[in-house]
C-alpha cells in the first residue's frame, strides 16, 4: 500500500520522533511512505477556539495538499493522531461548510474517507496486529477521548499492543476519563485542566507502569508535562514508538523531548 | 432559516447567568477538597447505576435515535403543537398563559395565587420555576414557596442555589444535610442522626402539614401532550402527587419545548429518561392530568408556557438541538469539568455540557471577554463523554465550537488571541513559512538552562506551566529529517 504521511504539525515540530517512528512501522509492514512537504496544519486549534475562518484558510491547504497525494497515487493517508484525523473526519467539512464554501466541503470530505489513524490503518485497513515489535517493558494505555469517541478506533490499539513481543500491558484505571488536555482548553481553564491532569497521573501511578502509551502526541505532551513535574517515575511514549521498537533496534526509554520547569 | 412561533423572540432572563466567568468560579469551587469528594463519589455512583441499565436494554440505540427524531420534529412543528396544546387542555378545563420571558411567567403566577387569597404555595420540583426565579419573586410579594422535593428543599433550607439538575443538593453530604435540618428545620429532633431514613423521616414529618393545608401548587412539567392536552411529572419520592391531587389550585410553568404530538411518545421517552437519570429502570411516581376533573384533583388548572429565550434558540439551526434536552443530567453525571467544578461554577441553573450550551442560546452571548456565559461553551476539554451519554443525542460538542466561534465573532478581530490566531495562521499557511517556524523553534532550547526558563511564560501561556512542564525542542524537525534521509520531499 502505498502511504501518504499526514505528520501532524505538532509531531513534525515537537515530536519528530514519533513520526520517524511511524515511517519506520509502516516501512516494515510493505507500506511505500511519502511525505507531501507542503503540509502544514489540519487547522483544529483554530476551529476548537473558535476561529473558523482562520481554520478554513489552513483547511483548505490541507485539502489541496492530499488530494495531490492522492492524485499522485497514495491509497491512504495516515496519521500518528486520533485528534488530528478526528478534526479531518468530523469537522474539515463542516467548517467548510459553515463558510459557505460547499465545494469545497465536498473535497474535503473525499480526502476524509481516505484518512487514518495510524491504528486504524493498521488493525482496520491492513488486517495486522502483529507488526514484529519487540518492547519488554511494563506499558500501560491511554485511550485519547477523540481515538475512543470521535474516531472509535475500538479495541485496535489493545490488538497492536497485545501482540508486541516482551510487553507486559497493564489495565489503566478509569481509562476512559478524558487527561484534561483539550487543547486550549489547558490555558483557558488551566485549573480544572490540572484537576484532571492529577486524576490521571494517579491512576497512571498507580499502575506502576514504566510507560504510559497513547496515540496522541498531543494528549501524551500533557501527561508527560504532569509527569514530569512531579518527577513521576512513568514516562510517555507515543504508540508508534514502541510498535517500531524491535529487538535489533530497541526504543530506549528516555525523556523525549527534554522539559523546562517553571 | 428561522423559525416563528408567533411572539417576538425574547432573550432569556432569570438565574440563566452567574457573575463572573466560568475559569473564576471554577477556581474557588476546586479549592473546596470536600466539595470534590461529594462529587467525585455521587456522580461516580450515579454512572455506576446508569451503564448497568442502559445495557440492559437492547435497542438503546435505536430508542436513542427515536427520541431524537421526535424532538426533531416536534421543534419543526413547534407553532402548531402548542397551539394544539392550548386548545386541549382550554377545553378539558384549564386555563394557558403565555410568557415571553421570566418576568412575564413571574407576575402571572404571582397574580394567579394572588387572587386565590392564599400567602403560601407547595412546589413540585421544577427547572422551569428554578430559571425564571420564581421563589424570589413571590417572596418579593410576600408568598411564601415551599419546595417538597428533598433535594430542593434541603437547599432552600441551606439559602443555597442548587448545582445539578436532578440532584440539585449533590454537593452536599449527609452530615452536611443533618446540619441543615438541625439549623434550620422547626421542631427537628436536637438527636437527628445523618442516617438516610432518620433525615427522609425529618423531612416527611415537616412537610406533612404543608401539603394538607396549602391551597395553591406550583409545579413543572416533563411533558406535555398536544392532542389531548395531558401534563406530565416524573419523580421519585412521590411529594411531587402530593402537590398535584391535594391543594385546589395548580399552577405548571412549562417550558414551549416540551410538548409531544402523542401518547404514543411517551412510550420512548419514558423508558429513556428514568435510566438516563436516576439510572433505574422506571421511576416510582409518574403523574399526568388533563385539565381538571370535578371531585378529582384540582379544581383549578393554570398552565404558564415559557419561551425565555427558546424562540432564539430555536432560530439558531445547530443550537436549536439544545431544546430536545428532557433534563436528565446524564450528561453531567459524565462530564470531567462538572464532576470536578461543581455545578455552582457555571452560573446558571443549567450546569454542565447542557448548561454550557443551553445557557448562553437562552440568554445570548455579548463577544464580552469576562461575560460569563460567553465563557461557558470554553468550559469543556470537547471529551465527547456528554454527547456519547446523551439519551436523544444531542451533539453537545459540536455544539460547543459552534458557540466558541459566536463568541469569537462577536469579540471581534482586535482581542490578543484574535490577533495571535491569525498571525499562527499566517504562519501555517505557507509550507515556506512553517518550516522556517518549526526550524525557529530550536532555538527555544536556548531559553532554557537547567531546566527552568529564562524568562517566565506570559499568560495565557503561564496556566500550562503551573502542573506541566514544557517540551523543549531538539534535533531537526520532522520534516528536515525527512529531506535528509529520503531526499524526495514527494
Amino acid at each position: 500500500m502505498k502511504v501518504a504521511l499526514f505528520v501532524t504539525c505538532l509531531a513534525d515540530v515537537l515530536y519528530p520522533r514519533v513520526a520517524q517512528s511511524t515511517v519506520a512501522v509502516l516501512e516494515r509492514v510493505g507500506c511505500t511512505v511519502t511525505f507531501p512537504a507542503d503540509q502544514t496544519c489540519c487547522g483544529q486549534m483554530h476551529t476548537n477556539t473558535g476561529y473558523q475562518r482562520d481554520a478554513g484558510a489552513l483547511i483548505r491547504h490541507h485539502v489541496e495538499v492530499f488530494e495531490r497525494a492522492l492524485d499522485g497515487g497514495a491509497d491512504a493517508i495516515v496519521a500518528p493522531s486520533g485528534s488530528c484525523v478526528g478534526s479531518v473526519r468530523h469537522q474539515h467539512a463542516m467548517v467548510a461548510r459553515n463558510l459557505g464554501d460547499e465545494a469545497l466541503a465536498q473535497r474535503a470530505d473525499l480526502v476524509a474517507q481516505r484518512t487514518f489513524e495510524l491504528s486504524q490503518l493498521l488493525v482496520d485497513e491492513l488486517n495486522l496486529t502483529d507488526v514484529g515489535a519487540y518492547f519488554p517493558h511494563r506499558v500501560t494505555y491511554h485511550p485519547t477521548c477523540h481515538s475512543l469517541r470521535l474516531l472509535r478506533v475500538g479495541d485496535a490499539p489493545y490488538a497492536l499492543l497485545r501482540a508486541v513481543a516482551g510487553i507486559e500491558l497493564v489495565e489503566l484505571p478509569s481509562a476512559d476519563q478524558c487527561c484534561g488536555f483539550g487543547g486550549t482548553f489547558s490555558v483557558k481553564n488551566a485549573d480544572t485542566s490540572s484537576a484532571m491532569l492529577a486524576d490521571k497521573i494517579t491512576a497512571v501511578s498507580d499502575t506502576r507502569a514504566e510507560v504510559v502509551t497513547a496515540g496522541d502526541a498531543s494528549c501524551l505532551m500533557h501527561i508527560g508535562g504532569g509527569l514530569s513535574r512531579i518527577r513521576a517515575g512513568a514516562r510517555t511514549l507515543h504508540l508508534a514508538q514502541i510498535l517500531a521498537s524491535t529487538r535489533a533496534h530497541p526504543t530506549e526509554l528516555i525523556d523525549e523531548p527534554e522539559r523546562a520547569t517553571r | 432559516m428561522s423559525t416563528f412561533i408567533g411572539m417576538p423572540a425574547a432573550r432569556g432572563t432569570g438565574d440563566l447567568q452567574g457573575d463572573r466567568p466560568f475559569p473564576q468560579a471554577a477556581h474557588d469551587a476546586l479549592a473546596d477538597q470536600q466539595l470534590r469528594r461529594n462529587l467525585g463519589y455521587a456522580t461516580a455512583t450515579i454512572r455506576t447505576k446508569r451503564a448497568q441499565v442502559v445495557a440492559e436494554v437492547e435497542d438503546w440505540e435505536q430508542l436513542r435515535e427515536a427520541g431524537r427524531q421526535i424532538k426533531a420534529h416536534v421543534m419543526a412543528r413547534l407553532p402548531e403543537l402548542l397551539e394544539q396544546l392550548e386548545e386541549q387542555v382550554t377545553a378539558r378545563g384549564g386555563t394557558v398563559h403565555w410568557a415571553r420571558d421570566s418576568t412575564e411567567a413571574n407576575r402571572i403566577v404571582a397574580d394567579l395565587v394572588k387572587a386565590t387569597g392564599s400567602d403560601e404555595v407547595i412546589k413540585v420540583k421544577s427547572m422551569a420555576t428554578q430559571e425564571i426565579g420564581l421563589n424570589e419573586y413571590l417572596a418579593a410579594q410576600g408568598i411564601a414557596a415551599f419546595e417538597t422535593d428533598l433535594a430542593e428543599l434541603i437547599v432552600q433550607l441551606g439559602h443555597d442555589k442548587p448545582s445539578h439538575i436532578l440532584v440539585p443538593a449533590i454537593h452536599k453530604n449527609r452530615t452536611e444535610i443533618r446540619d441543615i435540618f438541625l439549623a434550620e428545620m422547626a421542631g427537628v429532633r436536637p438527636d437527628l442522626t445523618d442516617e438516610p431514613a432518620e433525615l427522609a423521616e425529618a423531612a416527611r414529618m415537616h412537610l406533612r402539614a404543608k401539603f394538607l393545608t396549602a391551597k395553591v401548587a406550583i409545579s413543572g412539567a416533563n411533558f406535555a401532550i398536544a392532542d389531548t392536552g395531558t401534563l406530565g411529572v416524573v419523580e421519585s419520592e412521590g411529594n411531587g402527587r402530593m402537590c398535584l391531587t391535594l391543594p385546589d389550585t395548580l399552577i405548571t410553568v412549562m417550558g414551549i419545548e416540551k410538548v409531544l404530538p402523542t401518547w404514543r411518545d411517551l412510550e420512548v421517552f419514558l423508558q429513556l429518561l428514568p435510566r438516563s437519570s436516576t439510572g433505574e429502570r422506571m421511576n416510582p411516581y409518574t403523574s399526568t392530568w388533563s385539565g381538571v376533573t370535578p371531585g378529582d384533583g384540582p379544581s383549578t388548572f393554570h398552565l404558564v408556557l415559557l419561551d425565555n429565550g427558546r424562540t432564539s434558540a430555536l432560530a439558531d439551526e445547530v443550537g436549536r438541538a439544545a431544546l430536545h434536552c428532557i433534563r436528565c443530567s446524564a450528561c453531567l453525571n459524565v462530564c470531567p469539568v462538572y464532576e470536578r467544578t461543581g455545578g455552582h461554577a457555571y452560573g446558571s441553573v443549567y450546569p454542565g455540557p447542557i448548561g454550557a450550551v443551553l445557557s448562553p442560546l437562552l440568554t445570548g452571548m455579548t463577544g464580552g471577554h469576562d461575560a460569563p456565559n460567553d465563557s461557558l461553551p470554553y468550559a469543556s476539554s470537547l471529551c465527547g463523554a456528554c454527547f456519547d451519554a446523551c439519551p436523544v443525542k444531542i451533539d453537545i460538542p459540536a455544539m460547543l465550537v459552534r458557540l466558541r466561534t459566536e463568541h469569537v465573532d462577536l469579540a471581534g478581530p482586535k482581542t490578543a488571541e484574535a490577533r495571535s490566531m491569525k498571525a499562527m495562521r499566517w504562519m501555517m499557511s505557507s509550507p515556506r513559512r512553517f518550516a522556517l517556524a518549526g526550524r525557529l523553534s530550536r532555538l527555544g532550547r536556548f531559553a532554557v538552562r537547567r531546566g527552568k526558563p529564562i524568562v517566565p511564560l506570559p499568560p495565557p501561556l503561564n496556566g500550562w506551566t503551573q502542573s506541566r512542564d514544557v517540551p523543549v525542542p531538539q534535533g531537526q524537525t520532522f520534516r528536515d529529517w525527512w529531506l535528509d534521509n529520503h531526499g524526495d520531499a514527494r
